[in-house]
């Protein structure tokens, strides 16, 4: 579903450093994947640029979406073709409701469902309008109604911004997820909830036939991990490149266990667990 | 009022009738007149023309007085209609209560000074002194708001208007106000003085509307004085076109625990040039103000948008935010937030930002989907969208309803 091919990457104001270089990753479709890495190593940038963000220059390399170069798609159209996102920092938008985006992010779906790419119903379960659905995903998240009458983020939480971005997804029900640090900040309560959620809207539990989701998931601590089952592959990205792929359970564990100076060693003399993808 | 203490008032503004106010924003007052009568008169309010009907309509003033508790309207100089339904509030034309009331010169120039600036001055100095006096009796709770109307109706007109508003303890007042000019008229000049008293554990909610023209001068004056527990809630709205405007309003919370919000909502278009704040001077302990102002620019408006928040007192608490959106190439707004703690126990804080839409918002909006211009849309559309969570539902209502007649307007 997602192919990124020998991709280079700079930043403005980034003095022409290279954040990715020569990066390469393969989603499939039905799959889970998790990437882990020390900061600065490049994971929020991979999501930038996925998503087109102006200011993550592209030098080399492309991204293929369901087949398609979205390399020089506006954003929007990203997201039209499928992809939806969890920020680690989303922004406040002052004059933008919840409520409002929240119905944006339906609409989409809406639109998205319509052109009948799977048999996905446009709205929730027993839901007869936008409005509805919002109000049962804000229930569903416990999240307190009154804040869908709040501007987006301006004087949430934390958590509750992560719950924000939660719903949002609920409602959007994009094809490919990439989801930036869901546990930084949570609660162990909320963290159960937005772990059941991931799980279902990236059909953790489906007969694997069925599963057509993907999904990318970053994080430090892995806290989210325990809660979706089981996942398809871990990648290490250290210094702008993925250093190591492989089973996210064994991956995940020797990161607990030694740290990613390990795996700096294993960088220097090329080693890897599995070849590069 | 006794003799001594009007001329001495007098005297005062004879002294004070050249002085500019602060900052500079002069009006030669002599190119105004207040001399000509007003030709609206209204007997049934019910009956009035559907013009009218509509210039009220627009500044929150419902003719059918349905769930109002009274009307005072003003038309230039002269009183066109004063009623209210409640025993318990009083509104009354201001000439009228100060005859019948001795007791209320103690509250005339008292929290507003009279050598403040020429306009001050030029309000004491008028032959024919209108403006309301609103009294909340003790206890006194009426759900539905009392309107009122300030309404220039002839070209180069200068309506003079002296106002008080007392709520007395533990009682609740709900105030719609609007400022406006009849659709004809483009030359004109407001000046308003409003003096606002809070008893204890005292709450006036005050929706003001300014609805002007683009050669209209407005110089209003007002200041508060809140008692113990006393909640005062400001909000502002002016979206049409003026000339100049110049607004700075300041509340004293010399209670403790006494509370302020002052909303500002400001669409500024064509040539306006608008000076708007508020101030909140916190004397009272754990006295707590809150001031939020949302700003758009467009045209060649030019805004100014102040705050401050004083902290004299153990444990009170200030917060001040401005977000001003520039949407033209000659468009301009300057913040000038401000805080002042003059004692270590008190929390003040602010936040501004001014400029265009900020990138991350856009590409925010952009990433659930929307293309550039409905994200700007969006942002903007909802831009001046009040915050009604402090005010009684009634009003808040009334106030919502408001805003979007008022950025619906054409201007
Ligand atoms: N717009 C930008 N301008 C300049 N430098 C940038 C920009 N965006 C990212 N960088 C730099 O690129 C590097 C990678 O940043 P990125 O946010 O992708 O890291 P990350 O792996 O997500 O880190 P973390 O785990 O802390 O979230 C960092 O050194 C960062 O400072
Ligand atoms: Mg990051």
């Amino acid at each position: 579903m997602l192919r990124i091919q020998n991709l280079t990457v700079s930043v403005n104001h980034g003095n022409g450093r290279k954040i990715l270089r020569d990066f390469n990753l393969n989603i499939d479709e039905g799959e889970t994947h998790v990437l882990l890495g020390p900061n600065g190593s490049g994971k929020s940038t991979l999501i930038y640029t996925i998503l087109g963000y102006p200011g993550y220059i592209i030098e080399s390399g492309s991204i293929f979406f369901k087949g398609k170069n979205i390399t020089n798609l506006p954003t929007n159209q990203r997201v039209d073709l499928g992809i939806g996102t969890l920020f680690q920092h989303a922004p406040k938008v002052p004059g933008v409701k919840l409520k409002n985006l929240m119905n944006v992010c339906g609409e989409k779906r809406g639109e998205r469902t319509q052109k009948g790419a799977n048999e996905e119903s446009a709205l929730e379960d027993g839901c007869e309008d936008l409005d509805e659905q919002t109000r049962k995903i804000a229930k569903d998240l416990n999240f307190p109604l009154e804040f869908l009458e709040r501007d987006v983020n301006v004087g949430f939480s934390g958590g509750e911004i992560k719950r924000s971005e939660i719903m949002q997804m609920m409602a959007l029900k994009p094809d490919l997820l990439l989801i930036d640090e869901p546990d930084s900040g949570v609660d162990v309560e909320n963290l159960v909830l937005i772990g059941k959620v991931l799980r279902k809207l990236l059909q953790r539990d489906e007969i694997p036939s069925r599963q057509t989701k993907a999904g990318l998931i970053i994080t430090h601590l892995g806290y989210i991990l325990q809660y979706l089952g089981t996942l398809d592959r871990a990648h290490i990205l250290l210094n702008g490149r993925i250093i190591c792929s492989g089973n996210p359970q064994i991956i995940i564990e020797s990161v607990k266990k030694f740290g990613f100076d390990e795996c700096k060693i294993c960088e220097a003399n090329q080693i890897s667990l599995e070849c590069r993808d | 009022m006794t003799k001594e203490l009007r001329e001495k008032f007098k005297k005062e503004a004879m002294k004070t009738i050249k002085k500019s106010g602060t900052p500079q924003m002069d009006v030669d007052l002599s190119k105004f007149s207040a001399e000509q009568q007003s030709e609206i008169e209204i007997s049934d309010l019910e009956q009035v023309d559907e013009e009218f009907k509509k210039i009220l309509l627009n500044v929150g003033v419902d003719p059918q007085q349905k769930e109002r508790s009274g009307t005072y309207i003003q038309t230039g100089n002269q009183v066109a209609f004063c009623k209210t339904k409640s025993d318990k509030v009083e509104v009354l034309p201001i000439a009228v209560a100060l005859e019948k009331y001795e007791w209320l010169q103690d509250y005339y120039w008292k929290a507003v000074s009279v050598d403040t600036d020429r306009y001050t001055a030029e309000t004491e100095l008028t032959e024919n002194l209108q403006g309301y006096f609103i009294h909340a009796k003790k206890g006194a709770k009426d759900i539905f708001p009392l309107q009122s109307c300030l309404f220039l109706d002839i070209e180069g007109m200068k309506q003079i208007v002296h106002n008080i508003i007392i709520a007395e303890e533990e009682s609740e007042l709900n105030l719609i106000t609007g400022c406006t000019v009849h659709p004809n008229v483009r030359k004109a000049l407001h000046l308003g003085v409003s003096e606002f008293y809070l008893k204890k554990n005292s709450k006036i909610s005050f929706t003001m509307i300014h609805y002007w023209s683009d050669k209209s001068e407005v110089r209003p004056r007002t200041a508060i004085i809140q008692e113990e527990g006393s909640v005062y809630n400001s909000n502002y709205i002016v979206m049409s076109p003026v000339r100049s405007l110049q607004s700075n309003p300041i509340a004293y919370l010399n209670g403790d625990g006494a509370k302020s919000y002052f909303q500002t909502l400001v669409y500024a278009k064509q040539d306006s040039y608008i000076d708007v704040g508020s101030r909140a001077v916190l004397n009272g302990k754990n006295s707590k103000s809150e001031m939020i102002s949302r700003i758009i620019a467009t045209g060649k408006s030019h805004v100014i948008a102040r705050a401050l928040i004083q902290g004299n007192a153990s444990g009170a608490t200030g917060h001040l935010e401005c977000q001003g959106l520039v949407l033209s190439p000659n468009a301009r707004i300057h913040a000038i937030p401000e805080i002042d703690a003059t004692n270590p126990n008190v929390t003040l804080t602010h936040e501004a930002a001014v400029g265009k839409i900020a990138e991350e918002q856009i590409m925010y909006l952009m990433s659930r989907g929307l293309n550039e211009d409905e994200a700007r849309d969006l942002i903007i559309g909802g831009f001046l969208e009040a915050d009604t969570s402090h005010l009684p539902k009634e009003l808040a209502e009334e106030t919502k309803k408001l805003i979007n007649i008022a950025s619906e307007a054409e201007g």
